[in-house]
């Protein structure tokens, strides 16, 4: 079934072109890079913050308004220089492990950040001026998660070049 | 002389047991990828409040102390993980383009951020109670910008030749 699909995608037009002209998938790849240091940037300052470790000074709710909409950018601009990449090598990431392994730390990375989203949104709407003291343990275990999963990501992404 | 230097540098021990292991090498360029991100991802943070796009209620200052330690600790990551690839294949590395066009954007780099302390450490407090910033700074923030992907895009190539 996959393998169809591979043999498909990787038959079509587009992807074709992906494959022949050879500074596509070097200059693609450089995006995809560029858009995930920022997204390590921000959500490692964010985790950290989550945590307790780092920048105290500064409100839960003022460094989420401050650090999530580039990851929720960045993420785009992921799934589609990604995408490219994919629709070029088919074979190489589509029925591999890792790639699947990277995928799953990817939505479960994305519900996490979601679900926080909507609970500190919940306490504002209540009138705090941050997310309510009784979820502080909520945050400490979506920070420690947050981080545990993107250094996954970025590590399997990485693997996929490696293993088959 | 160099040519014995880089020799020598490949029949270390940790660049023997880099080169001959199948996963060292996938996993010590992992940390690297990892460690240039946040370098990276931090300083484009601070390149972008220079350049007056981003962050513009945070005192540039402040910003600064509370990003730099990050970037310089990445950057300690980076260039030992980056040093112990080079050393497991020092001859190769050395004799292509885009690695030494990485060493030169990175020098580049050093420089225009010495620079930029050295010219506006004072101009930085004065940068927090106006509007927008300096020319100076924005300039600073957009060569450095440009910089630091062109370091990506090389590191990137080197894999490719």
């Amino acid at each position: 079934m996959i393998q169809h699909f591979i043999h498909w995608l990787g038959a079509t037009p587009l992807s074709q072109t992906i494959q022949s002209v050879f500074w596509v998938v070097p200059t693609v790849q450089v995006v995809h890079i560029l858009s995930i240091s920022v997204v390590m940037a921000s959500m490692s300052m964010f985790d950290l913050r989550l945590l307790g470790l780092v920048g105290k000074r500064h409100s839960i709710a003022s460094l989420s308004a401050r650090f999530l909409p580039w990851l929720w950018g960045a993420l785009i601009v992921l799934l589609l220089s990604g995408s490219i990449l994919i629709i070029g090598e088919p074979e190489r990431s589509l029925d591999h492990s890792v790639f699947k392994i990277k995928m799953c730390l990817l939505a479960a990375a994305i519900i996490v950040t979601l679900s926080f989203q909507s609970l500190l949104k919940r306490d504002l709407a209540r009138g705090n001026t941050d997310l309510a003291a009784s979820h502080a343990a909520a945050a400490k275990l979506t920070g420690i998660v947050s981080l545990i999963l993107w250094v996954g990501i970025v590590t399997c992404g990485r693997l996929i070049a490696y293993t088959s | 002389m160099f040519a014995q230097f880089l020799h020598w540098l490949e029949s270390t021990l940790p660049a023997i047991a880099i080169s001959e292991s199948a996963w060292l090498f996938p996993g010590i360029e992992t940390v690297h990828v990892l460690a240039i991100a946040l370098v990276v991802g931090s300083i484009t943070m601070v390149d972008l409040r220079l350049l007056n796009i981003n962050l513009r209620r945070r005192a540039v200052g402040e910003l600064l102390a509370e990003i730099l330690p990050w970037t310089w600790a990445s950057f300690a990551v980076a260039v030992c993980s980056g040093a112990l690839m080079f050393a497991s294949a020092a001859t190769k590395y050395w004799g292509t383009v885009p690695f030494r066009v990485k060493m030169l954007l990175l020098i580049l780099a050093g420089i225009n951020m010495a620079i930029f302390h050295a010219s506006m450490q004072g101009t930085v407090a004065a940068m927090d109670l106006t509007a927008g910033t300096p020319r100076a700074a924005k300039i600073f923030g957009g060569v450095s910008l440009v910089l630091w992907i062109s370091v990506v895009t090389c590191g990137r190539w080197i894999g490719f030749v």
